[in-house]
């Protein structure tokens, strides 16, 4: 074997060996996730803990009479029971949203949708409290209840929010109504209003994301336990965001930050519904400060899904202005948000909307106007991110949606209109009408990628011809072709524009190298099956040199994790995955000179080989990052503290923009409107891909859920607001069965300003998905002159479409 | 989703259960599978305070042929159903609709017994034990008697139990040789009960149906047995008048709710459209 072949074997087993990044490292945490290992809140048991549960609102809207808790009190077993008036001397029967507003842990003089939080009972089981749960006597008068958006501002709607109808202006401006939360705007007004005045061709379209839910497998739960000796609280949750939920449980008990311990242990998926504090927390908390006991309380599958935060309810009137060639001249965009009772979004503070400007998508268009309206209902609140970053899959679902509403106003194939209106691969980083700096793409090469992959042209063709069998009545099959190229917005944020109740959004990492040369690293976000324990450790590994399997990566416990603003918004690897990088560089330069003293040489003559420093032209001459450890503790160069750690906090410069083209194909049965997807196909780009198999196993994930949004996944009310299928039985959540065959595929255009270039993965197949199954049913339908059809996209209401074009006999 | 107190008694035959029952009156229920009773007790819709397991009765369970009637015993579970080679080779309709109840996991548990006795118009057994003119044996206090599943369904929840009656075995005439087959389900993913379903047994002679029996699942308060629908379609090469006039006769008498799986204007005409289908199908299976 010659020399130069020895070497490069020699390499590529040592890095191999690294299990960095690029690697299809399997995931550590599922060794105990498969096996029922993993440990959440509801297992924790503690002594001499006890449970607390709900009494909850029947109605959506009504007057509390009179509560009466003697009879709840009287029941063996039952220790306590707490309503608003023993909440309201603490100042504890209301709590701040996230939002700006305040929200009722227990209500006190009205209920505002159903299911809402009256009663806390604690008793010694979760049985005796459930039954005493029964016993807690309310006496209602019913009031006249909102349930459509569109009626919270007519001038005689019942005024939903009494504890602020004098407030007529709210967190973010002016409210034109009693029942108006707040009106934001962005963008050129005035000139959208003239691109549209003169424009060739213009469309307008409501359009509606849906209420739907995040549904995590586990639901929300806590247990709080109060040390009264020492005055410190320990809280375990499920919490997407552990630190900032110790820093709001402090400010609003007037705890010290430091006698508080929040933990938040495994997490059974979170998807943007643990984000934001929740009745249960506190009244778990002031359980225990009261009882001195450890207090639990889980929320059972129908409290979560009609209770616990929602997520879209959109309503958007979206229009788009072009030339007769297709070029789009201007977008204008007004949505009505229905934000249910209190507004309790999961948003930085300064964007009431979330990153609804975003709206503008993939496309260079010159001018555009968004107006967002906030309205209260008598339904639940919420209105978070289900996975996506803030309101992103809404303005992705808007733009995409609409763009396929322009072709066939210009009769114009849709793949087409897009590879127009492409922002251009030189005019990054892109100044958008709406204000973002995007930072980097390929959109053409992607979208091109991905119709030679499907074979568009031949698709179209094939629907060309079931077209005219369908029309001949030897076919009762619609093909739909659907199609979504998305542009997100992760990774918040700047500080500039992204702080949540005054904290900014940057995100650590703290990694501490043991003599031995293994690594411990923690960092302030927190996984709830994203796997970082997996992947920050393939970032360490790359950048020292150190085997992945030798770094334990830990999260969630504020006493020893950084602080960080948590896991949402797929702001994991652009902030704190970034953190993690800048971190082992610190530790990296102060090893090299560890390195450089060992080797008797001068910093400079040394260079990075994979695992080790050597010495530029005599690679026989080197210091492994392990042994170089051991000095760092035992003999470091004189004058240098002993010890290899180093921490990050990471201050994003921008956002990132990961983007996609997705491709799916349905074939609708017109007799009963079930809809089989035939094939899905998603090209994702998320810049440098640090692990491709959890990639994948993240993009299978996020489609999954797209797939169930639209396709059915609703939380529909009554006119009652009676809030209907809050159960598995009726909610959608696909099963393998149901569940199509996704392929993948990719490109790589990393983002300039990250460190190690990667974007975020988690939940751009979700965000573009949605529309890419909602644009396939509305293709399959529309040489029939179907109009827009509106998700969810469930068998019956396909064959009311049906129905309405009298397709069936 | 936690259920209300409740006592757990095992006896060990039918009579001890029945006394069990008539005793202890209003607040007992047989426990078969628990896969309805106890989805009931966790939203608290139902609270029994003492459940009279089935379990422990020797001779509920299994499935043979006793003349012209195959019988099978109240407990044997669905998933025994699916891998019974009687029922494959004499009644396969009955292994197809076992395999479109809900999931494996519960089809181990929940048993013919309960799915029948259980009253829910979601059932899939009840419409198909119609369609096959089975015949329940009830043992109570009084003793034992048989009641036509035609004539059993009285609303949802109210069937012709009498109190402290237990459903022991059902027991279903020996489908002709050569008969066609089918259960046609609409369904919005695995686990869920029918928007609507239609079972279906035929002969036929030559292109000629010599007899039909149609039954539907999930539209109305009962399942229902489709005796017009069936009657429009004996003597006939089920031409598409004929079944067309089936199909309207079949819609006509469905009553169904308006419910997340539709308005009631859609699982009526998916009645019809499972109908149809379940038609095609079974006329192409029939072999006389
Ligand atoms: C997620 C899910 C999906 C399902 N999907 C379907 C479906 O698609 N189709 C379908 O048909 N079923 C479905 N089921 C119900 C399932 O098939 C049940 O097992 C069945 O309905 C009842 O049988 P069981 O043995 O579990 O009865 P149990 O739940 O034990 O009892 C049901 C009722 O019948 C009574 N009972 C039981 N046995 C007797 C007896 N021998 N005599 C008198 N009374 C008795 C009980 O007191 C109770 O009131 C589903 C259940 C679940 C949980």
């Amino acid at each position: 074997m010659n020399e130069q072949v020895k070497i490069d074997l020699d390499r590529a087993e040592r890095t191999e060996k690294l299990q960095g990044m690029g690697c299809k490292r399997k995931r550590v945490e599922d060794i105990r996730f498969t096996q029922g290992k993993g440990s959440y809140v509801d297992d924790l048991k503690l002594p001499g803990m006890v449970f607390g549960d709900f009494v909850r609102s029947p109605h959506a809207h009504a007057r509390i009479v009179s509560i009466d808790t003697s009879r709840a009190k009287a029941m063996p077993g039952v220790i306590a029971v707490l309503t608003a008036a023993d909440l309201k001397p603490l100042g504890l029967h209301y709590m701040p949203t996230l939002a700006g507003d305040v929200q009722a842990v227990l209500a006190e003089e009205k209920v505002l949708f159903q299911n809402q939080e009256v009663a806390f009972v604690i008793a010694e089981d979760r049985y005796i409290a459930s039954d005493a749960t029964e016993l807690v006597d309310v006496e209602y008068e019913a009031l006249p209840c909102i349930v459509d958006p569109f009626k919270s501002m007519l001038p005689d709607a019942p005024i939903l929010r009494e504890d602020i109808k004098d407030k007529m202006t709210g967190a973010h401006g002016p409210r034109k109504h009693p029942n108006h939360i707040f009106e934001w705007q962005i963008g050129d007004k005035q000139a959208t209003d003239d691109v549209f005045a003169n424009a060739e061709v213009t469309i307008k379209e409501m359009l509606l994301d849906h209420r739907t839910h995040p549904s995590p497998l586990e639901t929300c739960q806590s247990v709080a336990s109060f040390d009264k000796v020492k005055g410190e609280l320990t809280l375990w949750g499920t919490f997407q965001a552990p630190h900032v939920i110790r820093t709001v449980v402090s400010l609003i008990s007037g705890l010290p930050e430091h006698k508080i311990h929040v933990i938040a242990p495994d997490i059974g998926g979170g998807f943007g519904n643990k984000v934001g504090a929740y009745a249960g927390y506190v009244c778990s908390v002031v359980g225990s400060i009261v009882l001195g006991v450890p207090v639990k309380w889980v929320e059972d599958r129908m409290e979560n899904l009609s209770t616990t935060s929602f997520a879209r309810d959109y309503h958007m009137t979206t229009e788009l202005a072009a030339t007769k060639e297709g070029k789009i001249l201007g977008m204008r965009v007004h949505v009505l948000a229905d934000h249910g009772a209190f507004d309790a979004c999961a948003d930085p503070s300064k964007w009431p909307a979330g990153f609804m400007n975003i709206c503008t998508g993939s496309y260079d268009i010159p001018v555009a106007h968004l107006a967002v309206d906030g309205v209260y209902t008598n339904k639940a609140s919420g209105g978070v991110a289900y996975r996506c970053s803030f309101r992103v899959t809404e303005a992705v679902f808007a733009i995409e949606r609409a763009i396929e509403v322009l072709a066939q106003k210009l009769s114009m194939d849709s793949a087409e209109l897009r590879m127009k209106n492409f922002i251009k691969a030189e005019q990054f980083p892109y100044q958008s009408a709406l204000g973002w700096e995007y930072d980097s793409g390929n959109y053409h090469v992607a979208m091109q990628k991905a119709m030679d992959t499907i074979g568009y042209k031949q698709l179209r063709a094939e629907q060309a011809e079931k077209r005219e069998a369908f029309k001949r009545g030897e076919t009762r099959e619609l093909m739909g072709i659907g199609i979504s190229f998305f542009t997100e917005i992760v990774g918040a944020g700047p500080a500039k524009n992204c702080d949540i109740l005054g904290i900014a959004m940057f995100d650590s990492a703290e990694i501490r190298i043991h003599p031995t040369g293994s690594v411990i690293a923690r960092m302030g976000t927190k996984s709830q099956g994203q796997g970082h324990e997996t992947t920050y450790a393939q970032i360490i590994a790359t950048e020292l040199g150190i085997p992945a399997d030798d770094i334990m990566i830990e999260e969630g416990n504020t006493d020893t994790a950084p602080y960080g603003l948590g896991t949402y918004g797929s702001r994991s690897t652009p902030v704190a995955g970034a953190a993690t990088a800048v971190a082992a560089r610190k530790i990296k330069a102060k090893a090299q000179m560890i390195a450089a003293h060992m080797l008797e040489v001068h910093e400079g003559d040394l260079e990075w080989d994979i695992d080790r420093f050597r010495v530029k032209g005599l690679p026989e001459k080197f210091k492994t990052m392990k042994e170089i450890a051991w000095s760092a503790y035992n003999a470091p160069p004189p004058n240098m503290e002993p010890g290899l750690e180093a921490v990050n906090y990471y201050e994003p410069p921008n956002m990132t923009y990961p983007f996609g083209a997705y491709f799916c194909i349905m074939d609708i049965d017109v007799d009963t409107g079930v809809a089989k997807t035939r094939r899905f196909y998603a090209l994702d780009d998320c810049g440098t891909r640090i692990n491709p198999m959890i990639i994948e196993g993240q993009v299978h994930g996020g489609l999954t859920e797209a797939f169930a949004c639209a396709m059915g996944q609703e939380i529909r009310y009554d006119e009652m607001g009676n809030v209907m299928g809050a159960s598995f039985m009726d909610f959608f959540l696909p099963t393998a069965v149901e569940t199509p065959k996704w392929e993948t595929d990719f490109t790589v255009t990393p983002s300039p300003h990250h460190p190690i270039g990667a974007k975020g993965v988690g939940e751009s197949p979700h965000v573009g998905g949605v529309p890419c199954f909602s644009n396939a049913v509305n293709d399959a339908y529309a040489f029939l002159g179907a109009g827009n059809i509106q998700m969810p996209h469930d068998a019956w209401r396909l064959w009311k479409v049906g129905e309405r074009l009298g397709l069936h006999a | 989703m936690i259920p209300g107190t409740f006592a757990y008694h095992r006896p060990t035959t039918i009579g001890s259960a029945v006394a069990l029952l008539i005793e202890l009156g209003e607040d007992a229920r047989p426990l078969a599978g628990g896969h309805s009773l106890i989805p009931l007790m966790k939203t608290r819709l139902a609270s029994p305070e003492h459940l009279i397991d089935l379990a422990g009765i020797d001779g509920l369970s299994g499935i043979a042929r006793s003349d012209d009637d195959i019988v099978i015993g109240a407990m044997t579970t669905q998933h025994s159903l699916i891998g019974s080679s009687l029922l494959s080779e004499l009644a396969p309709i009955i292994r197809e609709t076992s395999l479109m109840i809900a999931d494996p996991q519960i089809r181990y548990k929940g048993t013919i017994g309960g799915n029948c006795a259980n009253g829910d118009p979601g059932n899939d057994m009840p419409a198909l034990m119609q369609c096959l003119n089975a015949r329940y044996a009830l043992t109570g206090n009084e003793g034992s008697r048989e009641v036509l599943a035609r004539d059993f369904y009285l609303g949802a929840y109210e069937t012709a139990l009498a109190a402290g009656e237990i459903l022991t075995a059902v027991r279903i005439p020996v489908p002709a040789a050569g008969h066609g087959y089918a259960y046609e389900k609409l369904k919005r993913k695995v686990g869920d009960y029918a928007t609507a379903a239609a079972a279906v047994m035929i002969t036929m002679a030559g292109d000629t149906c010599m007899s039909v029996s149609i039954g539907l699942t999930n539209v109305a308060e009962t399942p229902l047995w489709a005796e017009e629908a069936g009657r429009l379609l004996v003597g006939t090469k089920l031409d598409e008048g004929s079944v067309a006039s089936a199909v309207a006769a079949a819609e006509a008498i469905t009553d169904p709710a308006s419910d997340m799986r539709g308005p009631a204007d859609y699982r009526t005409k998916m009645a019809g459209v499972m109908l149809r289908r379940a038609l095609e199908r079974a006329r192409s299976r029939a072999t006389a």
